[in-house]
């Protein structure tokens, strides 16, 4: 029983996190429609920026303190993020109003290239460390209930904190906010949402902002987990099982979705992947997403879209 | 009319003049040796791939600094493989006719190896897969083109247990342990698995297989396995991210780093730099060599290359146990091609036919590679034409909070357990192959 709370546990925690990234997905998809293929690229973009400016400003300020020189950092690279988001929807976006989903998606598969390319030339590929002093040893609880207690690792428990947060901030800000109502005008209709004298490219903006600022969170807690390196592009994918199972439209839903497929993998590779060979927490996940989509293709909380004939 | 007959005769005149800006450039490779450069500095294994191919280059051009092999200068081109099989391949195809042909190729991929193994012989050009690859290649006489130089990962597995078993007092008191393989789960990680369950019937031990899926950034599930199956040891079978990952999670669950060995593509400072205090006390195989700051041929590259301002990579990586791989890896491929000057004429441009017969005819003995710059380094390298693998040495580092250090003597793999084993897979790959392997008569002309 220990070892299944463990396991329990450690899927609640990593789902946090998926939902972190799932939210990405989710902002600019409820602002505009588009399904950014670029989310993971932005993630190892912004994380590569916060790691090297670590550095960098340090040396160019003289700065000893640490937390002083990772806070310049975060705002460096989070000004950074606001330059690529109005990049984006200067040089990509403003030319594609009203165009096909399709289209749209394209541009995001060509955004995504472009900002691994600048970023790994930018900031260089080699391994880079973002310290922002998150504990890495476990620590054990309930050692009297369960033979060997139960181990919770403190850096997963944090950044899963850390995680609930924002995605508690961010679904304030969709709900009660002007800006936030606005943008989910933008998402139901563009034409219509500009006739009523919502300026769209500037929600354009904002929305890749706010997207930025999740992918640089996501990339600083990700990137002290692992190293900042190339991979963290890929940790992309883990959201997209959960927007598939959580629906696109949804911020409850990335953070429900996030929670059953974190637990969902985590239990599958401990008790299913013995039987079939291991290695299976990946495609898992997919399979998951797959099945709820059987009886909620618009997934858990999606909004149904029903078209009149 | 007349601006069409224009840009037409300008085209013409174009590829006139081009042709002939680019003949002497041909002529002139003609008489340089080309080496093609399968690298991957991109993607996500780029930071111990950029190091392996860093050193690769700089080997290269150090040996054109020193005059060239007998002479014969060396020209090379890079291809970025990104670590894909499929990329790996087009790389191979655009460059083995180039430069009036390839020398030999090193894929640094097992990938890429089980994909080339049946073109190589087709064109005629060897693979080096110095310590990765197919382990039942080291028989020459069914794997015509292919050189395991150094070492497999049969021979790694091999040595792995005979490190643990001595560490516990003797293999004899391995009976009744478990270890358990935490592998990438691709041909490469899967290679060890036939070696470790045969050992492990030999010596009475448990072997639990943990596959990670690639590239390796969420191993929760398994180090809760791992927690839960107090294996007394993990072997570390990992690329790239996944064993800074792997490492972190052992970390993270408590599981002692001591108890950890990897394998020599798990022991090199991208893996562990970042970890730092947290990797303290994990060990890997060596292939020979491992971290050779201090060693003459770096010097040597120093001095020859860096100090001209042409080295490849970042002064401070020189040495380090990946750059060190490419930079061995490379003067295995040039010592073949210098071998096989001997037989063919000094100061010639040699095929991939005669390179295959220098590396088949391979002596490196020790006073040779002390004379090189490798004193300390590695250990003698003989091939022959059955015996495409040349040496199986092999030593422990262990990682101690801020460098590799050396943590035990040397190994070498046993080849009364490796060997049936390799001449039973290479008959079975012959057999499904329909090839007819060499005999020693045939190894002679």
């Amino acid at each position: 029983m220990g070892f299944f709370l463990e396991t329990l546990i450690g899927g609640l925690m990593a789902g946090m996190l998926y939902s972190l990234v799932a939210l990405g997905f989710v902002l600019i998809f409820k602002a505009s429609g588009v399904f950014n293929f670029a989310q993971g690229a932005m993630v190892l973009f912004a994380a590569l920026a916060m790691a090297r400016f670590a550095v960098w400003i340090p040396d160019w300020l003289g700065i000893g303190n640490p937390a002083l020189a990772n806070t310049l950092a975060f705002l460096a690279a989070g000004a950074l993020m606001f330059v690529v988001a109005w990049l984006i929807e200067r040089l990509v976006l403003r030319h594609l109003v009203n165009q096909e989903g399709a289209t749209l998606l394209m541009a995001t598969l060509g955004i995504a290239y472009v900002l691994e390319g600048v970023g790994t030339s930018l900031f260089g590929s080699d391994i880079y460390k973002i310290d922002v002093g998150m504990p890495k040893e476990p620590v054990m609880i309930l050692e009297g209930s369960f033979e060997g207690g139960l181990l919770i690792n403190k850096e997963d428990f944090v950044a899963a904190l850390i995680a609930a947060v924002l995605v508690g901030l961010l679904a304030l800000f969709f709900q009660k906010t002007a800006t936030g109502r606005a943008l989910r005008a933008v998402a139901d209709d563009h034409q219509a949402a500009q006739s009523i004298g919502i300026p769209l490219n500037r929600i354009w903006v904002i929305v890749w902002c706010v997207a930025g600022v999740v992918a640089l969170v996501a990339g600083v807690i990700w990137g002290s987990k692992l190293g900042v390196q190339f991979s963290l592009a890929t940790v992309a994918l883990r959201g997209l099982p959960v927007v598939i199972l959580g629906g696109l439209t949804s911020i409850p839903g990335a953070i429900i979705g996030g929670l059953i497929i974190g637990v969902g993998e985590k239990l599958s590779e401990v008790y299913l992947g013995p039987m079939i060979g291991g290695g299976i927490e990946i495609w898992f996940a997919y399979q998951l997403a797959l099945v709820f989509l059987l009886f909620r293709p618009q997934g858990l909380f999606g909004e149904k879209i029903i078209d009149r004939v | 009319m007349k601006l069409r007959k224009f840009a037409l005769t300008a085209s013409a005149t174009a590829v006139v003049l081009s042709s002939l800006v680019a003949a002497p450039t041909v002529l002139a490779q003609a008489k340089e040796q080309f080496f093609p450069v399968l690298v991957y500095r991109t993607g996500a294994y780029a930071p111990n791939g950029t190091q392996w191919a860093n050193g690769y280059v700089d080997y290269l051009k150090l040996v054109n600094a020193k005059g060239g092999i007998n002479g014969v200068k060396i020209s090379f081109e890079e291809c970025e493989t990104a670590y894909a099989t499929d990329r790996g391949v087009e790389c191979y195809e655009r460059l083995k006719g180039k430069n009036g042909g390839a020398t030999v190729f090193q894929p640094l991929s097992t990938g890429v190896t089980f994909a080339l193994t049946e073109k190589a012989p087709v064109d005629k050009i060897p693979l080096i897969t110095a310590g990765y690859g197919r382990s039942e290649s080291q028989n020459g006489a069914v794997f015509t083109w292919n050189f395991p130089l150094l070492g497999t990962y049969w021979v790694g597995a091999e040595v792995a247990i005979q490190h643990i078993g001595k560490k516990e007092g003797g293999v004899a008191k391995l009976k009744g342990k478990k270890i358990a393989l935490v592998y990438h789960d691709s041909p490469y990680g899967k290679e060890p698995i036939p070696v470790l369950q045969e050992l492990g019937k030999t010596y009475g031990f448990e072997v639990q297989l943990l596959p990670v899926a690639h590239p390796g950034v969420e191993q929760k599930a398994t180090w809760l396995q791992i927690r839960q199956q107090k294996p007394d040891y993990v072997l570390l079978w990992g690329w790239g991210v996944m064993n800074s990952t792997a490492l972190r999670e052992a970390q993270s669950t408590g599981y002692p780093r001591d108890k950890m060995l990897g394998i020599w593509w798990a022991g090199a400072e991208p893996d562990v730099k970042d970890v730092a205090e947290g990797a303290k006390g994990y060990s890997a195989l060596t292939l020979q060599h491992g971290a050779e700051p201090n060693s003459k041929v770096v010097k040597e590259v120093l001095e020859q290359v860096y100090a001209k301002g042409q080295g490849t990579g970042p002064k401070d990586e020189v040495g380090q146990v990946l750059y060190m791989r490419g930079l061995l890896s490379a003067m295995l491929g040039v010592e073949g091609v210098r071998k096989a000057q001997e037989r063919y004429g000094k100061g010639k441009v040699m095929t991939g036919e005669q390179v295959r017969w220098g590396l088949e005819n391979l002596n490196l003995d020790q006073k040779t590679l002390d004379s090189m710059g490798f004193a300390g380094v590695m250990r003698p390298v003989q091939t022959s034409c059955l015996d495409h693998m040349g040496s199986s040495w092999v030593r422990v580092h262990t990682w101690n909070g801020s460098k590799w250090e050396f943590s035990s003597d040397w190994y070498q793999a046993d080849d009364k357990v490796l060997r049936p084993m390799v001449m039973l897979a290479s008959s079975k790959y012959a057999d499904e192959k329909k090839l007819k392997p060499r005999t020693p008569e045939e190894c002679k002309k």
